[in-house]
């Protein structure tokens, strides 16, 4: 077994708005290897950025107790913070200074230069020294995240912890995004990364799905996809919505919900075939319809987990 | 140290990269010290006069001339009846209404004794009293002149009198501009100083780069020294520039030594800059930290006796004033330019101060939460 970079116990943390209380964490058991990606995966409003800020040291959690490499995070949180590397979800950079006025009172914050570490950014800050004189607030989505990136890893943290980095920033953008993770976890680093995007999570090594301050579960993708119980099938018709009336009527069906052109239906029998299937839509009035049976993604993983919750 | 000083040198980049931080700091105080002091004038000028008179005699002739020669009322109705003049006093088109009553210059040369109405528009307070003090001491004079021609008075006063002779000191000529410019430099240092440092704070709080300074290891009184020290490097900039002024246009040249203004500033601005800080440590928008000082500096400027001398006021006005640090730097900057005080004739103001400054900046630092 692998090292332990993050370890928490029964962390719960709640919040008081207007004399209602909202449990943001319950009960969150999780460990952490290092030099791998951990993705927390859920919606929003799910506890991810309460969790990530809990193991930042940026809030106290109600009870429960957290460790990140060998340090606790209630009380030797001075130590941790020059072992952690944070990237918070809103861009909280000096919009004012420039890509290299910040880099270097980063790096200077955390008694460090620019040159000790370039190393550890060079391949990501190529991409935006051309920009280096401008100011930050007038780079783009992406390249704003690139340099906040670089500004969380100047100082050669052990652990990176990245807070729904992806989140407004273009597809293209996301992709290199993420082999710039996966060329830092190579490097070492353990990465802990919160997102809301389903598509991202099977680029972890392993993901915790979380709903309403709870972990579903904690598994690599792949994992995750085989627990998947019953069968999927993607459908497609002229009449989506008269096609997902009549499925949700149906008896056998265990879920269905639409996915982008088509609609995913969750059947919990093994043996079921595409003509019984058919034949039902037949029976309703549906012809013409594109049917077929297909391998769960995290997010089919991720909606059945939350049914049975 | 070493943190203290990349925070101040990240400030200062981004003081001067915004262009119009450089010129509010530069015109602001330049604008407000040159026009204010111009217009914040303690003299009641322009009196409106309206006579009402049932007479029309010489002796009235004579005595409004004598009045409005004086420069400071105007004659501005002359009316036969009280009501037109009453009806100017409601459109604010008179302050001072005079009625001589008829047979005034009969009277007066039958009786030796003569009596003149006179009606004050009190709905503002200062200037009523100040035209109606005026209006007395002038028909004063004149009656001594009527007396003067009449009667031969004796070598000697058959009764003795007290003659008063007075002198006005540290500022002879009464010139109200070097009682006000000291006083109005104080407040323009305390509102770049205060309001600046304070906006600042917030913002990073706004706009969320705090979070990258709560996860790093600086100390939380690194983080408040780095943000107070190059708002009180601009702050003794603007009391340089206010100087300045302060001898180009006013020809106030400091009877003391400007190096004590400097030793008091010094101390001011720790304690004002830090009062600032601790606003801004309570509150989450620029917004809120706008009112919060607007309302914190006018209580602090009322009661600080730039307009309304400390000692008139009631006794827990005066007690509130023991807290407010414009009332001392007002004080010492008037002591030191007008009076040439000395060292220890401050010291128990800057004692003040450093203690202010002491408290502040511990409430400070220990507000600011690097977490929650």
């Amino acid at each position: 077994m692998a090292t332990i970079s993050i370890q928490c116990q029964h962390i719960k943390k709640s919040y008081t708005l207007k004399k209602n209380k909202i449990i943001a964490l319950d009960d969150i058991n999780l460990e952490v290897y290092k030099s791998e990606i951990f993705g927390l995966i859920g919606p929003d409003g799910a506890g991810k950025t309460s969790l990530i800020r809990i193991l930042a040291s940026l809030i106290l959690p109600d009870s429960g107790s957290a460790k990140v490499e060998e340090c606790d995070v209630i009380h030797d949180f001075e130590k941790l913070r020059t072992k952690i590397g944070y990237m918070p979800g809103r861009f909280s950079l000096y919009q004012d200074l420039t890509v290299q006025e910040n880099l270097e009172f980063f790096a200077s914050v955390f008694n460090t230069t620019v040159q000790d570490n370039y190393h550890l950014i060079n391949d990501i800050y190529k991409q935006i020294e051309v920009f280096k004189f401008r100011t930050a607030g007038a780079l783009s989505g992406g390249m704003k995240q690139k340099l906040a990136l670089c500004c969380a890893l100047i100082h050669s943290p052990s652990i990176l912890f990245l807070d729904e980095p992806t989140t407004g920033v273009d597809a293209v953008s996301r992709i290199e995004f993420w082999e710039m993770l996966t060329e830092l976890k190579r490097k070492g680093m353990t990465i802990f990364v919160s997102t809301p995007y389903m598509d991202e999570a099977s680029l972890c090594d392993r993901i915790a799905l979380m709903q309403s301050g709870k972990i579903l579960s904690v598994s690599s993708p792949s994992q995750v996809k085989q627990q998947y119980s019953g069968t999927l099938w993607s459908l497609q018709s002229i009449h989506m919505y008269h096609l997902m009336q009549a499925l949700k009527k149906w008896s056998r069906v265990d879920s269905a919900f639409s996915f982008g052109e088509s609609i995913h239906v969750g059947i919990s029998e093994q043996n079921i075939s595409e003509i019984e299937i058919k034949n039902y839509l037949l029976q309703n009035g549906i012809s013409e319809i594109n049917i077929q049976r297909i391998e769960p993604t995290v997010e089919d993983c991720f909606m059945q987990l939350m049914d049975k919750n | 140290m070493r943190n203290i000083l990349t925070i101040i040198r990240k400030e200062f980049s981004q003081f001067f990269r915004d262009k119009t931080n450089i010129r509010m700091l530069l015109v602001m105080p330049a604008i407000q010290l040159i026009i204010l002091p111009l217009v914040a004038d303690y003299e009641v000028k322009n009196i409106k006069l309206c006579v009402v008179d049932h007479d029309h005699s010489h002796y009235v002739n004579e005595m409004i001339q004598k009045i409005t020669s004086s420069g400071y009322i105007n004659l501005c109705a002359y009316e036969n009846s009280m009501d037109k003049a009453m009806h100017l006093f409601e459109q604010d088109e008179a302050d001072v209404i005079l009625e001589i009553m008829p047979d005034f210059e009969k009277n007066l040369i039958r009786d030796n004794e003569v009596t003149i109405g006179v009606s004050i528009n009190a709905v503002n307070g200062p200037r009523a009293s100040i035209g109606g003090q005026y209006l007395q001491s002038i028909l004063g004079e004149f009656n001594r002149e009527i007396r003067l021609k009449w009667i031969q008075f004796p070598k000697f006063n058959p009764v003795p009198i007290i003659k008063t002779e007075h002198s006005y000191w540290f500022n002879p000529s009464m010139n109200y501009k070097h009682f006000m410019v000291p006083g109005i430099l104080v407040i323009l240092l305390t509102m770049v100083g205060a309001n600046m440092s304070a906006l600042n704070f917030v913002k990073e709080k706004e706009i969320g780069t705090i979070e990258q300074i709560n996860v790093s290891p600086i100390k939380k009184y690194e983080f408040i020294l780095g943000k107070l020290i190059p708002f009180w490097i601009l702050g003794q900039v603007v009391l340089t520039i206010g100087l300045i002024i302060a001898f180009l246009f006013y020809g106030i040249i400091p009877k003391g030594s400007i190096a004590l203004i400097y030793v008091f500033s010094s101390f001011y601005l720790l304690a004002v800059l830090s009062f600032g800080l601790l606003i801004s440590t309570y509150v989450k928008t620029q917004q809120q930290t706008m009112l919060i000082s607007f309302f914190f500096m006018m209580i602090f400027i009322l009661l600080s006796g730039l307009y309304t001398s400390i000692d008139s006021m009631p006794k827990w006005g005066q007690v509130v004033t023991w807290f407010n640090p414009i009332a001392y730097f007002v004080k010492v900057n008037r002591m030191v330019i007008m009076k040439g005080s000395g060292f220890s004739d401050i010291l128990p103001s800057i004692l003040s101060m450093i203690a202010m400054a002491t408290v502040l900046i511990s409430w400070a630092v220990f507000n600011y939460k690097k977490r929650a």
